[in-house]
């Protein structure tokens, strides 16, 4: 065909990621599970499935959307549903007589429900609000993820969300571990199932990126007038886009369920979606790695690097100044400020890994000639 | 006139009038359009032209009047509401027990009107490639799982294939991989007109191909025009302010001005009509 791009860089990457988890899995293995470093690499997972499917509206779409958050909390919830054992029931449940739901799903298809459950209500808040543009459908969005957030906690829901109390003893991320009989673990997989449940879906939104779906998102974004009149349905193509980000959101909102082992939904405020759009800033908009990428390195900031700036640090007698709980937060401010001042597109812009490769392989063959 | 009565009616506006507000940009205008003319639409600038396409194409649904392609009625309006009052135009009365019809400008396009800016509207974050192969998304057979999925690679194979042939045909196979955007001016011109011809058109709108061209480009578009026309078999009405290439391609042209049409007619019998002369040529041209 006449686009014949070298194969080259997507194999290099296909490599490297092949890596990443070849190494998690050693790691985790090797490594003392409480080590800081899972922690960041399981919220990471977590953080970058939400991530990417905020670009895919965001960066690829370009509706602007502020309600990842009232869609995680309701994959978070769907999960917690179905999945606590019916035997833990009566105690999770204590103000509600165990609740109304007294059965489980298997967790594949409860993290599949989550997904559809907020795909749906995103189908419901779709209706009215994708006829928004800009700016009134993110405070749209973001009244939304108010009000899901609200319904929630509403007592007269209790059987079913428990209200406003944590919902708890579903199955976590630590679950996955293999243990022998005596309840030692063999193999510890804590960190690696959520990489490959997280990795999984991000592979389908780049191939529905890269698809002709894709492409017609895209057209979306960089000119609405020119892709209706290419015969493209904005309407039903918005829908899509904002149903699919959705349904990952949910996904990403149970794994999120599982690495924080309890459900409340006073946990799911506009801060959260806050977080993620600066993760989708930060790692470029329209850049599925730079997403990936950058949250990654948030979470690691905000959970390990940066918390000795929230204590007392001695340089032999010297006690370093400014030093107490909350400057963590001041410095992490100034280097996001840094970070969108120097890097006005983020840290990848929109460019992929493979095209950053092969970029350099192009500069390299010209340096040849 | 008389070369075009037995041929096919591609396109045929009855009595259009576009209101907007107490502003009546296109007043009662009909005309017609044959199958594999090339018709043009001049008219001093604000004379209603673009507005005039939009109409066609959906983007405006017109306040008064009929459109049909292919015989179809596609657009059916009369006025309602607030403006049977404001209403400023003439027959409005002619179509007010006919229901409205209306499509979005994907339809329209779906049904086989593909259209070009005035301001050249490419996809800019897109290569000159990816911009015509999004014209074909529009006759996909796949759905969404089937294309995440990778389940159409045939069809995909066949747009890439359809694709790459239109670039060759419009001359710029060797920029396919080059940023729509980075393209010099006359090019992104050309990359629209094939952009449309993806869709597969019967029927192409050109809204000011020549805008910005020199004489040479505009020549070497002129040719290019009618070389796709028969190529594709297609039927082209345009709006376009270069007389000469007005006068040399176009079967027929329709006068505009303040949103009335003034003239029909050949190319010669325009050039010598008075009215036009006034309103127009005589003191455009000089």
């Amino acid at each position: 065909m006449n686009q014949k791009k070298s194969k080259v860089p997507m194999i290099v990457t296909l490599f490297l990621i092949a890596a990443i988890y070849i190494a998690v899995f050693i790691a985790e293995q090797t490594l003392p599970s409480t080590s800081m470093l899972f922690t960041v690499l399981k919220k990471g997972a977590v953080y970058a499935l939400v991530a990417v499917s905020m670009n895919l509206l965001n960066g690829f779409t370009g509706i602007f959307s502020l309600g990842q958050a009232g869609f995680m909390l309701v994959g978070a919830y769907v999960y917690g549903i179905f999945t606590i054992p019916v035997a833990q029931r009566a105690a999770v449940y204590q103000y509600f007589d165990g609740g109304i739901v007294q059965f489980t799903v298997p967790l594949v298809v409860a993290m599949i429900l989550s997904g559809l459950a907020a795909a749906f209500f995103a189908f419901l808040i779709g209706l009215p609000v994708l006829r928004l543009k800009s700016d009134y459908l993110a405070i749209a969005t973001l009244g939304f993820a108010e009000i899901i957030r609200a319904i929630f906690q509403w007592n007269g829901l209790g059987p079913v969300t428990n209200g406003s109390n944590m919902l708890r003893g579903f199955p976590n991320f630590n679950d996955f571990n293999i243990t022998d009989g005596n309840g030692n673990v063999t193999v510890y997989l804590s960190t690696l199932i959520p990489f490959i449940i997280a990795g999984v879906c991000i592979l389908l939104i780049v191939l529905l990126i890269n698809s002709s779906y894709g492409r017609a998102l895209k057209a979306i974004r960089d000119d609405e007038v020119a892709a209706e009149a290419m015969g493209i349905n904005l309407a039903h193509h918005k829908r899509l886009a904002f149903c699919i980000s959705s349904f990952f959101a949910g996904v990403g909102g149970a794994m999120l369920a599982m690495y924080q082992t309890t459900v409340q939904a006073k946990s799911f405020t506009s801060a959260m979606t806050y977080e993620i759009l600066l993760i989708v800033v930060i790692g470029g908009i329209g850049s599925v790695t730079g997403s990936v990428f950058s949250s990654f390195l948030f979470v690691a900031c905000s959970e390990w690097w940066l918390r000795f700036l929230d204590e007392k640090q001695l340089i032999g007698d010297f006690e370093v100044p400014l030093l107490r709980t909350g400057f963590r937060m001041v410095v992490f401010s100034v280097i996001i400020m840094i970070v969108v001042l120097f890097f006005r597109r983020g840290i990848m812009g929109d460019k992929e890994l493979p095209d950053l490769l092969s970029r350099r392989a192009a500069k390299k063959g010209r340096a040849v000639k | 006139m008389s070369k075009a009565t037995n041929r096919e009616q591609v396109l045929r506006l009855e009595n259009i009038t576009m209101q907007f507000g107490g502003v009546v940009a296109i007043n009662n205008l009909s005309m017609e359009i044959n199958q594999g003319e090339i018709v043009a639409l001049i008219g001093p600038n604000g004379a209603g032209k673009t507005t005039a396409f939009n109409c066609v194409t959906g983007v405006y649904e017109p306040t008064n009047g009929i459109v049909y392609f292919h015989g179809e009625p596609i657009v059916v309006n009369h006025p309602q509401g607030k403006m049977i009052k404001q209403y400023g135009g003439i027959n409005g009365e002619l179509y007010a027990n006919r229901k409205p019809v209306a499509h979005t400008p994907d339809r329209i396009t779906h049904m086989g009107i593909a259209r070009t800016f005035q301001n050249i509207r490419l996809f800019k974050s897109q290569t000159a490639f990816e911009n015509v192969l999004i014209g074909t998304h529009l006759r996909k057979t796949s759905n969404m799982f089937t294309a995440t999925f990778r389940l159409n690679a045939k069809e995909e194979k066949a747009n890439r294939k359809k694709t790459a042939e239109l670039l060759e045909i419009v001359g710029l196979a060797d920029v396919a991989n080059e940023l729509a955007t980075s393209l010099p001016y006359g090019k992104q011109r050309r990359l629209e007109i094939a952009r449309a011809l993806a869709t597969d058109p019967t029927l192409l709108l050109l809204d000011e191909p020549a805008a910005g061209m020199n004489p040479q480009e505009t020549d070497e578009l002129g040719e290019f025009i009618v070389d796709i026309k028969n190529r594709f078999n297609l039927t082209v009405f345009m709006i376009e302010h270069h007389m000469n290439l007005v006068m040399d391609i176009s079967d027929r042209i329709y006068v505009l001005d303040f949103g009335k049409q003034i003239a029909e007619g050949t190319p010669e019998e325009i050039q010598k009509n008075p009215v036009v002369i006034a309103a127009y040529l005589g003191v455009d041209e000089e």
